[in-house]
């Protein structure tokens, strides 16, 4: 603001963001009182879905026929109650959580690797390549594509996880590959890649040097609010029976099973539920903590 | 002229102070600290009388002006006195300041590119400013627009009403932005770097604009501006900023010709200006081997092409040849539009040419395999316009600057390589200790001298100069060219200076060529050029030039020629430059003009070169 | 203007037949068939329910079949439920998955964006971070707790509202499942609201505007928010894919008889007409709505009108 000649203003901005980013972007985070917060219960809550179980005297299928359907806090040895076999929620919450994160950031990987890969490639070569990848893209964007991983997960082995990782995954990494293609054409534009090949380097030395560095930032914001969509992916799956099976627990069939049961035994609704949600909440705010960390543009 | 209800009653009689500054003072309240932007500004402007405030970026000049009219951010804290025909502008209240924003003040400022709303029709914006504060009906706004916009000459104005800002180039956004401050008859319009972002002719026609409109409205105006030769054309007064103070001020000649503070000495010394000796002869150089050979090289960009539909041919280089020997140094002028980047790269094959060969050293550049080219790039080497975009923000300094040898030398381990970066540094200005700093920590200059190290580390026989100062501040630009023209000297290298500023060509180059929508219109030396131009449009490039000469420069701003290049997509027929050329005949429609021999080493493409 | 969403109109036929042919590819490539859960079925009875259905032709000649249907606005006969064709379960449920869904965009709009332009006028005050607040809650909650929930607490625990139930799209039934679909887009639309107009403010443009003298309120809504409002108009693309996702939730939870079963069920089966009448009809919906952002981006951005 203070300048009067603002010829080169806002790419010393940009460039500003991009270079001290890390550590900027440290700084904020710690400082951002919700980000910091919502780390510390994500680690919780994944710390207690490692160890938790091992607490309980329950293990997740086992049937418990004294206790069927309890209230949370009316048999001490059952937590957060029973369901209608008499299994242990506390237990099998934490076990679901266990699997939506596994999945979940399993699937993010996949879809982040693919994405990355896809669209750094097509940005970086251009021309026809960059519009056969592209085009390829926007064909699998414009099926439905929901409709497209339910029909691949029930057609193929239903309950597989294997096949539920490849569905979400073919999914995902469609928006990554966009969002990194896109980065990847605004960096090639910049005057630091043209002289990078003014200097003679090889276009794998530019891609690996000078491409892939500056493409982190981006990428990494991405792949946080990503796990959340995979969570809320996979559990939408099983809740809709087409993902992990029974007795097998996911925060979605949990969420299920409780819906169908929420007139009689409610917190068999309320506990996975309640999991479900603070684990996207924090990681929604992680997300946007780390966002808003690296943009150059919020003070 | 019409009064404004504000200060119907208060105006001073006799030739009043329009505005009077005084002891203005701004700081930003920022999370690192107070910064203080201007202090203790007094300034005076009177009815009729320009005041141009000169200084380089960040010396408090737009943020006084700003400060005054409460433009700025929330964090901002003004003091002082600022009275605007009797009206106190800092105890205003918001409402009695945006009474006054548009109607009394007027304001245009410096990027017309983004300072229009894009989603409104001309007509509407500044019929807008009249229905606002003259209560007009929106039918008579717009013919009140449609006659503003025939005031500042833009052409067929009744078809631009319906436009929007970008279908506009920036000339004529840059009048319509003039014509909206003028919508009300404002007593004082301030004009806040108008023409930075313009063409060096469209710059002439806005500052010819607005010292006809002093002239004919009569109303004070204040230029805001780094460039003293736009000073001299249309301003009376000067003042002198630095580090947020006023420190010097006076009558436009006397500050352009006796100037007291040391620092505008320097400022008038480092003004870019068209000396009659040039300032670079042409060496001999019969004797040395051509090490650049163009031969009739066009780049072709299709635009539009999409999966279906017909794609449009751009012409951005249309066969340009030229040779360029051992130790020479050439510069490539022209409007933005005209080719001089394109044909700058596609020199150092960074753009394939669609035709014609460039050959170096007799290798032609376009056959090589690419990895005996990627080795010749050692000889080559380019140094870009914009100097913080060019250097990889996520790289130290001493990294960027090493590249080239990581990719020519691999034989040197990192500790030689650490001593020929600081080596490089040193030869262009820098402290070695620069080397672990990251580029955005440095200033523009600072980071146009690395680029210039990292060209210079590997020795390279030539160097493509594309706009290498323009985004820099007056000063800097004298001593980035003065380095170039040093390093030129000590190494012996060929220099290929691509620049929109004929006065910084002429300082460093001994043949220049014209470029016009990437046709070749003249290549002559430069002494030859710069004293008798063949060619009219490279007459109306040099009488374009601002010179900061208040005796000169007022009388060839009222020369300035009208009109704007037209589209590279649709050139004109015969004579590219015959839509603008003053003394274009018949003929110029009908053929293209071949490139002739001139005399001497001219060359010209002009079907009349010979009567003018 | 009319010529050039006309074009772009036509533009949809390739899209849509690389749908076909895509969706056609992945449920027939996959393993199993229609009739494998009949064990009942003889080998001669299945041969004849094959002939039939033309299931036993090459793949390449049901496609050719398939498209010929097409043409003619035939999905073909439902193999699951055989009394029915595809076109007539498809015709059931569509109105009401429509109304619901086009209901809950509605809504999120009417909301979303007022509360978006809200918060960013008032930045940085209590509404503003009150909405953002609620505005990350609501975001990260899928239709699929919300739905539940909103059942168990407006209709089990307070009897305001039936839990479930259509009754002709009787205003009482609808009002759980479209807030459950509007909730969380709303909630994204007044993010992505704020967060533009806040920068859309600082353009220079705007500047320039109130160095003209104009107003606040004359400079929010002229020059301000037609261009803060090109993130939410791209949104709506997604907006819509997420709200037939939603769907399948909704209808499920609130027992409407929407077209949400038929492509959960319809797979599990191997309902292969109902599964593609799903796919196309709804990617032919979700292109359409695309276009019809499109059209508005470029209404609302003169810069990109006309291709």
């Amino acid at each position: 603001m203070a300048g009067s000649t603002r010829v080169c203003g806002m790419s010393e901005v940009l460039a500003a963001a991009q270079a001290g980013l890390w550590r900027r972007a440290g700084r904020r985070l710690a400082s951002a009182r919700g980000t910091r917060l919502a780390l510390t219960v994500l680690i919780l809550i994944a710390l207690l879905a490692v160890i938790g179980p091992w607490f309980s005297p329950w293990a997740f299928d086992q049937l418990d026929w004294q206790h069927l359907a309890v209230p949370p806090g009316h048999v001490a040895a059952h937590w957060l109650g029973t369901d209608r076999l008499g299994r242990d929620l506390f237990v099998r919450t934490l076990y679901g959580v266990r699997l939506s994160l596994l999945i979940s950031v399993l699937a993010s990987l996949v879809s982040l690797v693919i994405g990355v890969a896809w669209g750094a490639v097509a940005g970086f070569a251009g021309g026809r390549t960059d519009e056969w990848m592209m085009r390829f893209v926007d064909v699998l964007y414009s099926l439905p594509y929901l409709f497209i991983v339910i029909i691949l997960t029930t057609l193929f082995q239903r309950g597989s996880i294997g096949v539920l990782l490849i569905a979400i995954g073919a999914v995902g990494w469609l928006t990554t590959a966009r969002i990194v293609r896109g980065e990847t054409l605004a960096l090639k534009r910049r005057e630091f890649i043209e002289a990078a090949r003014a200097t003679g380097l090889t276009p794998a030395a530019i891609l690996g040097r000078h491409i892939v560095p500056n493409l982190l930032g981006p990428v990494a914001v991405y792949a946080t609010l990503t796990i959340p969509q995979m969570i809320i992916f996979e559990s939408f799956l099983s809740f809709l029976g087409l993902g992990v099976q029974e007795p097998h627990a996911s925060l979605g069939n949990l969420i299920n099973v409780g819906a169908q049961e929420m007139q009689s035994a409610p917190w068999m609704l309320l506990v996975p539920a309640l999991f479900l949600v603070t684990l996207l909440v924090c990681l929604n705010l992680l997300g946007d903590g780390l966002r808003d960390a690296l943009d150059p543009r919020e003070r | 002229m019409r009064s404004i209800p504000v200060n119907a009653e208060v105006t001073p009689q006799g030739p009043a102070q329009v505005l009077r500054l005084c002891g203005l003072a701004v700081s930003f309240t920022t999370p690192a600290g107070v910064v203080c932007a201007a202090s203790d500004v007094s300034l005076q402007v009177a009815r009729g009388e320009c005041l141009g405030v000169v200084g380089e970026s960040g010396a408090g000049k737009s943020v006084s002006f700003l400060a005054l009219l409460g433009l700025l951010p929330p964090n901002a804290r003004v003091q002082g006195a600022a009275q605007f025909c009797g009206t106190e502008l800092l105890r205003a209240g918001p409402r009695a300041l945006e009474r006054l924003r548009g109607a009394a003040i007027g304001m245009v400022f410096q990027d017309p590119m983004t300072s229009l709303t894009p989603h409104l029709r001309i007509g509407e914006q500044i019929a807008e400013v009249l229905v606002h504060h003259r209560k007009l009906s929106w039918a008579a706004a717009r013919a009140r627009a449609q006659q503003l916009l025939t005031r500042v000459h833009v052409t067929d104005p009744a078809h631009r009403m319906a436009q929007y800002p970008h279908e506009l180039s920036g000339g004529m956004r840059q009048r319509v932005m003039i014509a909206i401050a003028l919508a009300c008859e404002p007593q004082l319009l301030i004009a806040d770097e108008p023409t930075t972002s313009l063409d060096v002719t469209i710059q002439a026609q806005i500052l010819a604009l607005l010292a006809e409109l002093k002239r004919e409205q009569g109303m004070a105006m204040v230029l805001i501006t780094h460039d003293l030769g736009a000073v001299a054309g249309v301003a009376d007064r000067v003042a002198v900023m630095r580090g947020g103070r006023v420190i010097e001020t006076g009558a436009v000649a006397a500050i352009l010709n006796a100037p007291h503070d040391p620092y505008t000495q320097a400022l008038v010394r480092n003004a870019p200006r068209l000396t009659a000796s040039a300032g670079v002869t042409q060496a001999a150089r019969g004797q040395e081997a051509v090490a650049l050979t163009l031969t009739d090289v066009s780049v072709e960009f299709s635009v539009g092409a999409r999966w279906f539909g017909r794609a449009a041919a751009l012409s951005a280089v249309n066969a340009v040849s030229f040779e360029l020997r051992a130790g020479e140094s050439l510069g490539v002028v022209g409007e933005s539009g005209a080719g001089k980047s394109t044909l700058a790269r596609a020199v150092l094959q960074l753009l394939k040419p669609s035709s014609g060969r460039v050959v170096w050293m007799g290798a032609a550049l376009g056959e090589l395999p690419a990895g005996e080219l990627r080795a010749l790039r050692r000889d080559l080497q380019i140094i870009f316009q914009d100097p913080l975009a060019s250097l990889d923000p996520r790289r130290t300094v001493g990294e960027i600057v090493a590249e080239p040898l990581r990719v020519h030398a691999p034989e040197l381990d990192a500790p030689a390589r650490g001593l020929e970066v600081d080596a490089a540094l040193r030869r262009v200005g820098l402290p070695a200790t620069l080397a672990g700093r990251y580029p955005h920590e440095l200033s523009g200059g600072e980071c146009q001298r690395v680029g210039i190290a990292r060209a210079m580390i590997v020795k390279p026989r030539l160097l493509v100069c594309d706009e290498p100062v323009s985004a820099l501040d007056t000063p800097t630009q004298q001593q980035i060219v003065t380095l170039l023209a040093q390093l030129q000297c000590e190494s012996g290298l060929s220099l290929v200076f691509v620049s929109h500023n004929l006065a910084l060509v002429q300082r460093l180059c001994e043949r220049v060529l014209v470029l016009y929508l990437g046709r070749m219109m003249e290549l002559a030396p430069a002494q030859s050029l710069y004293a008798r131009p063949l060619h009219p449009y490279t007459r109306e490039l040099l009488s374009a030039v601002p010179l900061p000469d208040p005796q000169l420069q007022p009388a060839r701003l009222a020369r300035a020629l009208p009109g704007e290049p037209p589209s590279p997509l649709n050139p004109p027929s015969g004579c590219v430059y015959r839509t603008r050329c003053p003394h274009a005949v018949a003929v110029c429609q009908q053929r293209v003009p071949a490139w002739e021999l001139a005399g001497g080493d001219r060359q010209v493409a002009c079907h009349r070169w010979r009567e003018l | 203007m009319l010529r050039y969403a006309l074009r772009r109109l036509g533009g949809l036929i390739p899209t849509l037949l690389v749908i076909v042919t895509v969706s056609f590819c992945i449920v027939r490539l996959a393993p199993g068939g229609p009739f494998d859960q009949e064990q009942t079925l003889t080998p001669a009875v299945r041969a004849n329910l094959d002939h039939l259905y033309g299931l036993d032709q090459p793949l390449a000649a049901q496609y050719l079949h398939y498209l010929g249907g097409l043409l003619h606005g035939d999905f073909g006969p439902s193999l699951s439920q055989r009394d029915f064709t595809v076109t007539e379960l498809i015709g059931q449920g569509l109105p009401v998955s429509i109304t619901v869904g086009l209901l809950a965009i509605l809504l999120a709009l009417v909301i979303g964006i007022p509360a978006g332009i809200a918060a960013a006028t008032w930045r940085n005050q209590g509404a503003d971070h009150g909405l953002t607040l609620f505005a990350a809650l609501a975001v990260a909650l899928p239709s699929f707790v919300t739905g539940p929930l909103f059942a168990l607490v407006f209709g089990l625990a307070l009897h305001w509202l039936p839990v479930a139930g259509w009754e002709r799209g009787a205003p009482r039934y609808l009002v759980l499942p479209v807030l459950t679909l509007a909730l969380p887009v709303a909630a994204y639309l007044a993010r992505l609201t704020r967060a533009s107009l806040l920068e859309v403010l600082r353009s220079p443009w705007i500047r320039s505007a109130r160095a003209r003298g104009l107003g606040g309120t004359r400079v929010l809504w002229r020059h301000a928010l037609r261009p803060a409002l090109l993130p939410a108009v791209s949104y709506l693309g997604p907006a819509l894919a997420y709200v037939v996702t939603g769907s399948l939730v909704v209808e499920t939870v609130f027992g409407l008889p929407g077209t949400g079963r038929y492509l959960v069920q319809g797979a599990i089966d191997r309902d292969y007409p109902l599964v593609m009448g799903m796919i196309v009809v709804y990617g032919a919906l979700l292109l359409l709505f695309n276009l019809i952002a499109d059209l508005l981006y470029g209404w609302l951005d003169p810069r990109v009108r006309h291709e």
